[in-house]
């Protein structure tokens, strides 16, 4: 009996002096994030859904990368890495009686103009004629209308299928998908292309190209606040008022002059590790909310700033925004410094130990491969969230409850 | 600079590439008959864009600001666009009867709007830095280093024993103000242990007294020879002084050698804190050459040193690591170059050559030179049994010289420079 006490006694013991030199190595110090989901960032997804991937023809998918590369390094990339996940995870099954989620491969972000942006013109029709195939091969699509199905539509509004708000406002969410789960970047509330229980994924940001830049942690953070990129959109908006709302004018025309505000339309190529050495990293709307500087932001330590009302970040059940990045209404912009230093220091630093959190990181990249945490299976987190499915997602054979040929007329061209 | 533009704009569609502003149609543009309504607007618009060709600016918007501006009154909260429809063409008629809403340009208000677009930009009355802003910024940021700091402190620091040889020469004050500057601002407790040749002096002492730091004087009667050779063997002894003090009074610290010409970063501080019993660190010579007379004949030697040692361009000496980071030799500086070259006598004009060890690029725990301490490891000599003639370097303190843990991530960061300088015998330092 007192031999057991004896080793118990030591192996506490020795678990204390373990833990205390942890402590005293030059680690930074991190908080754990709970979001209103829990602790379910480190949660693993393996066993607890199943995914079934579609074989779509390759012109659906391989031969529209074949023609154009850089669709795999754009910020609309997570499509196709997203499907080069699912065909090797273990959460994939071959049998679709027993799975629970349906994926369609299409990589409807992949007409690219020359100068690398994508157009959205047919991506609607390219859309419809995957859904027609999969409907008529498969029962499965028939069976729900496809609410057991997911798509991931990283563009712009996402399933609105256009670059410019008012036209996206005007078709609304692609018919056809008005059932499915929608795995997309943008997020805001109260807004036509969001629907109730879509995923909202971060942009893709190149893992590798960030990891290359990092800089020692001992560095010290002497830039205040810190952007790089547009004020006006020259192109389309010279005298501002649309780009942004306004928002990013005010940025300029308010701090231009202020020594603690570090922003400016330069391209640096020490983009990266200036962001590391800033305590803010202001990240404002552009033509839609969602931005890849707040993947930057979070990678690289730097507090993000959101100027964007209503917008709606990744992963928001599982990821507490409210205590890691500073929300500033697009109204209160002019008061932005006064805002930004009466936050107390206590705050600031307990947002810098959340940000530290190397499942924070790990939870906004795509790395190839796939790693624990990361955003992959943050999505798959989210998918098996929602399961098991309501019995009313499923139909009665024959009924019908969306309209396939409803949307402008274009639309309903064959691809 | 506010602009006090009035005039609202309409939304046009964005259109990638293109974006112009309201154009009056001629509506009736096809007949040979124009109407005089039509043919009074498109001369009226011919002449404001050529205005606008030689002012530079779209000026129709103060004119019509001018116009309209006496018959509205301020609304305050009329932030948003009378219309939010979409207008897919203008004519015109619909540029004339656009309604202006006044510019909120009232400095009594919370901010101030340009007019622009659907959305406006806000700019604030007085849009330039608040010095009590900037002094809470500086702040926060200052918390935000100091905790960055914080994680890369040491624990239990040790108090740092520096050991200076000194004499008094012309340069003494230069060099030894050096030290007493780096020593200030060593973040740990510092005990310097200064050993004088010749004896205790006035000006020696004035000059360490401004340090702040705690300091022990002690004076070596014999005077400091003229010969390199003889002084680095003095200071040898001296040093060895110093470390006898630190037996006697039993000092706990980390003992390092600061020569007093020598240039220490304060990095090497930090990283002899994490010194076991005996450690070493790499010193970056800079061994220069003398006097502008020698220079013509020096340049020609300099350029074979140049050819030689291609590779380095600093040369260090210090520990040097095998690959799996262990103590597998010395760098040392190569003297071959500066054969029947270097200097003799201290005010030589010619290059000082450094010795095959230098004393500062080692340090160790004081505990080693104690009496009576049971753990000390066996391979460490009793300072006791050390005679003063034969010791070169602090390496013959130790039995084992492989024993010797390498600083700095294995030598590889210099964290020290070796330097001498010295004035002609017969200069004086300027006083005050």
């Amino acid at each position: 009996m007192e031999i057991r006490n004896c080793v118990f006694a030591l192996i506490l013991c020795h678990a204390a002096f373990v833990s205390c030199a942890v402590g005293l190595g030059r680690n930074p110090p991190t908080e754990r994030i709970s979001g209103s989901a829990g602790d379910v960032l480190e949660d693993d997804p393996v066993g607890r859904l199943k995914v079934f991937v579609y074989e779509l023809p390759s012109k659906y998918n391989k031969k529209i990368l074949q023609k154009d590369q850089r669709c795999l390094n754009h910020m609309f990339a997570a499509e196709i890495y997203m499907h080069r996940f699912l065909l090797s995870s273990p959460v994939r099954t071959l049998n679709p009686a027993e799975a629970d989620w349906f994926y369609t491969p299409v990589y409807t972000t992949c007409d690219l103009t020359p100068n690398g942006l994508p157009l959205p013109f047919k991506s609607p029709r390219m859309m419809r004629s995957a859904i027609q195939l999969i409907s008529s091969n498969w029962p499965y699509w028939n069976r729900t209308e496809g609410a057991d199905h997911f798509f991931v539509v990283p563009h712009d509004f996402g399933a609105c299928f256009h670059y410019q708000e008012e036209k996206a406002i005007e078709r609304g969410i692609l018919t056809m998908l008005r059932r499915a789960t929608l795995v997309q970047t943008f997020g805001q509330r109260n807004h036509v292309c969001l629907k109730e229980g879509s995923i909202t994924v971060p942009p893709y940001a190149p893992p590798q190209k960030m990891q290359s830049h990092l800089i020692p942690e001992k560095t010290p953070r002497a830039i205040f606040v810190y952007f790089r990129g547009l004020f006006y959109d020259v192109g389309n908006d010279p005298e501002g008022g649309y780009y942004a709302r306004g928002a990013r004018a005010a940025v300029w025309e308010n701090f231009k002059d202020n020594p603690l505000f570090d922003i400016s339309t330069e391209h640096p190529t020490t983009y990266y590790e200036d962001m590391q050495r800033a305590v803010f990293c202001l990240c404002p709307l552009g033509w839609a909310p969602w931005s890849p500087r707040l993947v930057e932001a979070v990678v690289f330590g730097c507090i993000p700033v959101i100027i964007a009302d209503d917008i709606v970040l990744p992963f928001a059940d599982a990821i507490p925004w409210e205590e890691i990045g500073v929300f500033v209404d697009e109204k209160d912009v002019p008061n932005l410094d006064t805002i930004l230093t009466s936050i107390p220091p206590e705050t600031i630093l307990r947002k810098q130990r959340l940000l530290a959190n190397p499942s924070m990181k790990q939870a906004m990249l795509f790395p190839q491969p796939a790693q624990p945490g990361d955003a992959f299976h943050q999505v798959l987190n989210g998918l098996a969230r929602k399961l098991p499915h309501d019995k009313s997602i499923y139909l009665a054979p024959g009924q019908k409850v969306l309209n396939w040929t409803a949307g402008p007329v274009g639309d309903l061209k064959p691809w | 600079m506010m602009k006090l533009s009035a005039l609202q704009q309409s939304y046009l569609n964005r259109r990638p590439g293109s974006f112009r502003g309201a154009a009056p149609l001629d509506s009736s543009a096809d007949g040979a008959i124009k109407s005089p309504a039509a043919v009074f607007w498109l001369v009226l618009h011919g002449l404001c864009c050529l205005i606008s060709l030689v002012l530079g600016f779209r000026f129709s918007r103060l004119v019509f600001f001018f116009i309209f501006s006496t018959s509205v009154t301020t609304n305050t909260n009329h932030f948003m666009a009378p219309f939010r429809q979409l207008t897919t063409t203008t004519t015109a008629a619909d540029v004339a009867l656009d309604l202006p809403s006044n510019p909120v340009g009232d400095a009594a208000l919370n901010g101030t709007r340009v007019v622009v677009g659907r959305h406006g930009i806000r700019i604030r009355p007085w849009p330039h830095p608040d010095p009590i802003e900037v002094m809470k910024a500086h702040q926060i940021i200052e918390r935000v280093q100091r905790e960055q700091r914080n994680q890369f402190v040491v624990k239990n620091p040790r108090t740092v024993i520096a050991v200076t040889p000194t004499y008094v020469r012309t340069f003494q004050t230069l060099h030894l103000t050096g030290v007493v500057h780096s020593l200030m601002l060593v973040p740990y407790d510092v005990m310097w242990i200064v050993v004088e040749a010749g004896g205790v002096t006035n000006e020696t002492a004035a000059i360490i007294s401004k340090s702040g730091v705690k300091t022990i004087h002690i004076g070596v009667d014999e005077k400091m020879p003229n010969t390199w050779e003889g002084r680095h063997k003095l200071e040898a002894k001296m040093r060895l002084r110093a470390l006898r003090v630190v037996r006697e009074k039993r000092l706990d610290g980390i003992v390092m050698f600061a020569d007093d010409s020598n240039v220490h970063s304060m990095e090497l501080f930090d990283e002899i804190q994490s010194t076991n019993w005996f450690g070493a660190v790499s010193i970056g010579i800079l061994a220069h050459s003398g006097g502008a007379e020698e220079l013509s004949s020096f340049a020609a030697v300099e350029k074979e040193v140049e050819e030689k040692e291609k590779k380095q361009a600093i040369p260090v000496q210090g520990p040097a690591c095998n690959a799996s980071s262990k103590l597998a030799g010395w760098h040392t500086f190569d003297t071959q170059p500066y054969e029947g070259n270097n200097a003799i006598f201290i005010d030589d004009r010619a290059t000082v050559l450094p010795m095959k060890m230098e004393w500062a690029g080692f340090v160790l725990n004081s505990r080693l030179l104690w009496k009576d301490v049971e753990d000390k490891p066996h391979w460490s000599r009793d300072l006791d049994s050390v005679v003063d003639d034969d010791i070169e370097s602090p390496l013959s303190l130790l039995k084992d010289p492989s024993m010797v843990e390498p600083l700095g991530s294995c030598g590889k960061q210099v964290l020290l420079w070796w330097l001498r300088v010295e004035a002609r015998a017969d200069s004086k330092f300027p006083a005050g």
